[in-house]
């Protein structure tokens, strides 16, 4: 008899063979007439520009992780909000610490100027090689012990 | 699975609901404050000694919060305490070299409790699960501690690195406890102890426990899995370097007691005799490897190679003596770590010099107490008698001699034989050898040289008195 995982491997293997009939069949049956236009990438019926593989500016990193924080919020407020007047208080309190550990985060990246589209500061630490320049930055209390 | 969770659970783990508020509070000062590094060092100074007495006030009760899945007191508390130690050590070590290097921001200091954090929670996992969360919680802060100095090249190699290979690493951590979990049918390690026994030389439990240790001995550096070692430690920070070695080490160590139990162990086609070897090579590559080092921050991290060898020998035994032995293993070697880094970072100039042997020649009359100390350190890294590490040593071995280890214990003493040629060739340099011609400055940190003093208090006390220690540890196994 089939265990809980033969039935996913057995669905898995239907999944593939299902996908594989069709492209074969449909393989066989198409006319195959190729012409310039219609073998170029489809990007919604402009005409291509560049390659795909292109740099994103680094913000939109930022802006992406800080989205994908509440959108994890959302997905947890849901459930709770199905279930919390039968879970009482505690469960309310959960949710308020939940959110504020959100809300300590989100204030940090906005205080911190992340949120700011026009005005990048980053503040990159200071490092300097080099004997003068090392030397320049001794202070008295660099002195020996 | 239904957990229950009640308000007393957040109590029950106090230290890391400690921690957790305190890195909550360093992340809001430093974004309130326009000067939160200078808030911060204190803030967290306050978190991690607030967090180790919440911890010592419970050392002898212990139970479970969570529905079970986390264990509260004694054990896990004692854990707490080794870690919030080397955490209080780091800060005030950490203060006047993130001035020098230009560093000085208060996230550093959110990233250190969140690191402690997630340790506590690896010392406290009962459940395989929790103790994922926890190990990552805590790798999460250590790549980017690694990589905190990040105009400098070497410290983003090192975070790189770290990063790729700890992740690749987790892969294999995470595959062990599927694979585990589908023989056992469950994640909770009481239950997978219980049933052990009866797998124990089945292919699939044993492929996932061998995978499971792969990813804990990739986390304290023992030899197939030791490679990133000397390159993250060089490159990173030189307190995060002695907070990684120790803290870090430390962590997996207390999952491996937690895990590794003699019933999982298994006799003849269990993994303890893979264990044995691994333990072996770290002490015999760790220790002949480091002779050869010119710096002394890479030579400290082939060392910290060794003692994962050293403290293995404690998991291999697996009786009460190499069970404790690994305890106090623990607390020496954060404290006695933790300061040698300590003493490289004061020594260190801001552009990350002065960190070859050449470079302390004739330290002593220049900086007396900073060499003694140092001296101290490496004594008691070396294993001479009146300090910690010693004891450490004599009691992993005195483990491994009771369970019929033998040829492991004296693999290890004639490997700390040949570890004392390194660490006395610093002693050597310090106080035998003259002072090159241009002089060089080293830091005088307040802070520092407090944190010194306490770490060698605490090496000297541990040694005069090692059953303070193997009294409370005594009680968990």
């Amino acid at each position: 008899m089939l265990t809980e995982f033969g039935r996913v491997f057995l669905f898995i293997l239907i999944g593939i063979v299902f996908v594989a009939i069709g492209l074969v069949v449909a393989w066989l049956l198409r006319p195959h007439r190729p012409y310039p236009s219609k073998r170029t990438t489809y990007e919604c019926g402009e005409t291509p520009v560049g390659d795909t593989r292109m740099r994103f500016n680094v913000r939109f990193y930022v802006i992406a992780l800080i989205f994908i924080v509440f959108d994890v919020e959302v997905v947890f407020l849901f459930p709770w909000a199905l279930v919390y007047l039968s879970l009482g208080w505690f469960a309310f309190f959960e949710m308020i610490a939940f959110l504020t550990i959100l809300f300590a985060g989100y204030a940090y990246v906005w205080r911190k100027g992340d949120l700011e589209w026009d005005r990048p500061a980053p503040r990159i630490p200071r490092y300097e090689r080099g004997v003068g320049v090392r030397e320049a930055r001794l202070t008295e209390d660099e002195i020996a012990v | 699975m239904n957990i229950p969770v009640t308000p007393g659970d957040l109590l029950a783990i106090g230290p890391i609901s400690v921690m957790f508020a305190g890195a909550l509070v360093v992340l809001l000062a430093e974004s309130i404050f326009r000067n939160g590094e200078a808030w911060n060092r204190w803030l967290a100074l306050a978190g991690f000694l607030a967090a180790g007495t919440v911890a010592f006030l419970n050392t002898g009760w212990s139970g479970v919060a969570f529905g079970g899945t986390v264990a509260t007191g004694g054990f896990a508390n004692y854990c707490a305490i080794v870690y919030a130690s080397a955490g209080a050590l780091s800060v005030l070590l950490s203060t006047d070299y993130l001035r020098k290097t230009g560093i000085a921001f208060g996230e550093y200091y959110a990233l250190l409790m969140i690191a402690v954090l997630g340790m506590m929670l690896m010392g406290a996992a009962l459940d395989l699960v929790v103790f994922f969360l926890g190990l990552e919680t805590m790798s999460i802060a250590f790549y980017v501690l690694a990589a905190f100095a990040r105009s400098q090249g070497t410290s983003n190699e090192s975070g790189l690195k770290y990063f790729l290979l700890g992740a690749f690493a987790t892969g294999f951590l995470l595959y062990g406890i599927a694979l585990v979990y589908g023989t056992t049918g469950t994640t909770s390690i009481p239950l997978i102890r219980d049933k052990a026994p009866s797998l124990i030389g089945t292919p699939v439990f044993t492929i996932g426990l061998a995978l499971i240790l792969i990813g804990l001995l990739f986390k304290i550096a023992a030899v197939p899995f030791h490679m990133w070692a000397p390159d993250v430690y060089e490159g990173a920070p030189t307190p995060v370097s002695g907070f990684m070695a120790t803290g870090g080490k430390a962590a997996a160590f207390a999952a491996f007691l937690v895990l590794f139990r003699p019933e999982v162990l298994g006799g003849e086609k269990g993994l303890r005799d893979v264990i044995a070897v691994v333990a072996a090579a770290s002490m015999i590559f760790g220790n002949v490897v480091a002779i050869a080092q010119s710096s002394i921050k890479r030579m400290l991290a082939y060392s910290s190679i060794a003692h994962a060898g050293y403290i293995l020998v404690g998991v291999v035994a697996a009786n009460a003596t190499g069970a404790n032995g690994v305890l106090f293993y623990l607390m020496a070697y954060t404290v006695m770590n933790i300061g040698a880094f300590g003493v490289l970072a004061m020594v260190e100039n801001g552009a990350g010099e002065n960190l070859h042997f050449e470079d302390y020649a004739g330290l002593s009359a220049q900086a007396p107490v900073l060499s003694l100390m140092m001296a101290l350190f490496m004594f008691s890294l070396a294993g001479v008698p009146p300090f910690a590490g010693f004891f450490g040593k004599y009691y992993v071995f005195a483990g491994a001699i009771q369970a019929g280890y033998t040829w492991l214990a004296i693999v290890g003493v004639l490997m700390s034989v040949v570890s004392a040629y390194y660490y006395l060739r610093l002693v050597v340099m310090m106080y035998f050898t003259a002072a090159s011609a241009s002089p060089r400055r080293v830091g005088k940190s307040s802070a520092g040289l407090l944190a010194l003093g306490i770490a060698v208090a605490a090496l000297v006390y541990l040694g005069l008195f090692p059953s303070t220690i193997i009294d409370v540890t005594s009680r968990f196994f």
